[in-house]
């Protein structure tokens, strides 16, 4: 009953208005189904084939990877990051070729050694060096940041310095992703028993003292084994080997945790049972979805371990278990500057400085790719 | 098992996945989530299957493909019987198409990609542009444009997301599809365009359905039969017809009822059944039949023998004393 009133109420308020309605508005009359939405089809036009192509322009298709540059390049601390990097990296590389001192030779004038040419500070020459230029008036190479207690040039040694540690802190970090990522995958994927095992092997070796294996294995490889005539490493010495043993043994343990830890997550998804479905094996499985889908993490991962791998070479060279003299690395020039610190403080300055960037621009970089790559803080 | 070659495609018998579940330190009890059910599919023929949620309608499906290991039972896919060795390649002529297709689909990977993953896992073709070809082949079999190929599955909608999972079922050119709620996530108007391509692709290419679905009248109109499963079990199994007009089992009869019905007036005079209680946890199954504890006919027998599944005619079965 209510219902039928109040329809009747609204035929009547219709009816009151219906002249001032089409009056005042220019509304067509009602036709003869009033629920429908009175479109008259007069007033369309068909769409020509250029408007129908238009529609089906989008948008440029951005893949995950582009969009995750694009933010990392919008971020100043980024930026900031990659041009001390690049810097850093352009040094390295150009500065043996330009500056004519050698890393362990004695400055030299004219063929005969400068043995007063010690702890010279920046920009300073020699006396010898000085009366060579009087004389010959040709302008000698400025030491741009002195020279250390045996007449070196310290610029081509903090440039050597840098390279040995900026080598260690990737290819360590490089062994770490490799390891750890490998482990890490084989764990999360399998999961049950398998990874229970795993996971508890990794627990034995994170609680692993590194540097005392460290220690360990420097002194049985300095007994028993010579790598003197291996080209890069028998430079770096013995200590080098028994670190990256130490790094490839202990250091992938974060990494696989946090590999599997992602693994277990992505393995939820739908996408994963459907390629099993399809047939697909558990290493294709593993290549083709799951990495790929936690690559940013690792990266990301990668860049934070560089700093920790050089971090780490730095005060085993502290120490006195880093590379082998006359390659300098940057804890072992820090450490020999130690002794002279109140006499010739930016002998320490140096290398500290150095180590500071290298470190600082690689976490700062690491940060802001996490923040850029990271799927949880995308829009 | 000759006769099962001619007459059935699929041919499900007894089919059981327990999954352990610890309670304890030690101590591990199995969850029946599906525990002895058995059908059949014909070539070219849609069974439908239905229940809430929770009763193991996805859990038959993902273990007939052996994406579980089923605990016991026997499925003969084309009367052969389907193990862990031979499913490697039975895996050509059965595929799924899943129910989320927002995380059924690898967000890094092209949709050529993604379709061309079942071609490049079993080497179906000889060359790249073979690939390229079939890729877009299936495309146009499901209604996208070639032009989406280059694209990320981010970019497209629900309804186009499920057609990219439907071609790459498709890809293997299956017999038989397992279809895992596939219109679920989708709203009514793409339910309806999904469910039509269905039906298309099953004329074109004579592919059978496993459709699972909760939603009674997606079911009725796709499928010839329709089994209805609950707690872990079948209660009925009928041609959808007969089961829409017949149906016998009391958990049918409430599930029938809540159907909404188009026609107000129709709607009005209805009686909708309402179920009472909760479905049991089914680490802790009742004894004898698993709706006795909801069911309003329950008798003592109930409660101490469960019903097996018995002939009413026509192929109408029903697992029921009292019906």
């Amino acid at each position: 009953m209510t219902v039928g009133k109040h329809r009747s109420k609204v035929r009547k308020f219709k009816e009151r208005n219906q002249d001032r309605m089409t009056e005042n508005y220019d509304i067509p009359a009602p036709k003869k189904r009033k629920l429908s939405l009175q479109i008259d089809p007069a007033k369309f036009e068909k769409a020509t084939d250029e408007e129908k192509k238009q529609a089906d322009v989008m948008a440029e298709s951005t893949t995950f990877f582009k969009d995750g540059m694009r933010k990392l390049l919008r971020n100043p601390l980024a930026i900031i990051a990659i041009v001390i990097l690049c810097i850093v990296i352009a040094t390295i590389i150009i500065a043996p070729h330009v500056v004519p001192y050698g890393y362990d030779e004695i400055i030299t004038v004219n063929g005969v050694r400068d043995k007063r040419a010690a702890n010279l500070s920046p920009f300073q020459f020699s006396d010898m060096e000085k009366q060579y230029m009087e004389e010959s008036g040709e302008k000698l190479f400025p030491h741009i940041m002195g020279t250390d207690e045996l007449c070196r040039d310290y610029f081509i040694r903090v440039v050597y310095g840098t390279r040995v540690s900026l080598l260690v802190g990737i290819f360590a970090s490089l062994m770490v992703l490799i390891i750890g990522t490998v482990y890490g995958s084989i764990s999360g994927y399998a999961g049950g028993r398998v990874d229970l095992i795993m996971m508890r092997i990794v627990d034995i070796i994170y609680s692993l003292p590194d540097l005392l294996i460290i220690i360990l294995l420097s002194v049985v490889f300095k007994e028993t084994m010579d790598f003197s005539r291996v080209p890069v490493i028998g430079k770096l010495g013995t200590n080098m080997v028994s670190m990256f043993i130490v790094f490839g043994l202990l250091y992938w343990v974060g990494m696989a945790r946090l590999v599997r830890g992602q693994i277990l997550t992505i393995k939820q998804n739908e996408y994963i049972l459907a390629a099993q479905a399809i047939g697909a094996k558990p290493g294709r499985v593993i290549r083709k979805h799951i990495i790929p889908n936690c690559i940013s993490v690792i990266i990301i991962m990668t860049a934070q371990e560089i700093p920790s791998a050089i971090f780490t070479e730095s005060y085993l060279s502290f120490i006195g278990l880093g590379v082998q003299l006359p390659m300098p690395s940057l804890g072992s020039l820090a450490n020999a500057a130690r002794s002279g610190m109140q006499s010739y403080p930016w002998k320490l300055v140096f290398p500290a400085v150095m180590i500071i960037l290298i470190v600082l621009a690689f976490n700062l970089l690491g940060d802001s790719m996490r923040d850029a790559f990271d799927p949880r803080l995308r829009q | 098992m000759s006769e099962n070659k001619s007459e059935y495609l699929v041919d499900v018998r007894e089919l059981k996945e327990y999954f352990p579940v610890k309670t304890g330190f030690f101590k591990k009890i199995p969850l029946k989530a599906v525990d002895g059910v058995s059908f059949h599919i014909k070539e070219g023929e849609t069974l439908g299957l239905v229940g809430e949620s929770g009763c193991g309608k996805t859990t038959v499906g993902r273990t007939l493909l052996r994406l579980y290991e089923p605990t016991g039972g026997e499925f003969y896919f084309n009367g052969e019987l389907v193990t862990a060795k031979n499913i490697g390649p039975l895996r050509r002529q059965m595929q799924m198409v899943f129910q989320d297709p927002y995380s059924s689909l690898d967000p890094r990977m092209t949709v050529e990609d993604i379709i061309g993953e079942p071609l490049d896992v079993h080497h179906l073709y000889s060359g790249k542009a073979e690939r390229h070809d079939k890729v877009l082949h299936l495309m146009e079999l499901v209604g996208l444009n070639a032009e989406h190929a280059t694209r990320y599955a981010h970019e497209f909608s629900g309804g186009q997301r499920q057609r990219i999972g439907i071609a790459r079922a498709l890809a293997v050119n299956p017999k038989f599809i397992v279809c895992d709620e596939p219109v679920s996530a989708l709203d009514v108007s793409i339910q309806a365009q999904v469910i039509n391509m269905f039906e298309e692709l099953q004329e074109k290419l004579g592919v059978a359905y496993l459709f699972i679905a909760h939603d009674l009248l997606v079911v009725h109109h796709i499928s010839k039969r329709i089994a209805v499963m609950y707690l872990g079990r079948i209660v009925e199994i009928a041609d959808a017809d007969e089961l829409n007009e017949h149906p016998i089992h009391p958990y049918t009869l409430s599930l029938l009822s809540a159907v909404p019905i188009p026609d107000p007036k129709k709607a009005r005079a209805s009686r909708r059944i309402v179920l009472e209680g909760d479905v049991p946890s089914p680490l802790h199954m009742p004894s004898g039949c698993p709706f006795r504890t909801r069911c309003r006919y329950c008798t003592d027998r109930c409660k101490k023998e469960c019903p097996p599944l018995t002939d009413r005619g026509n192929g109408h079965m029903v697992a029921c004393w009292n019906a």
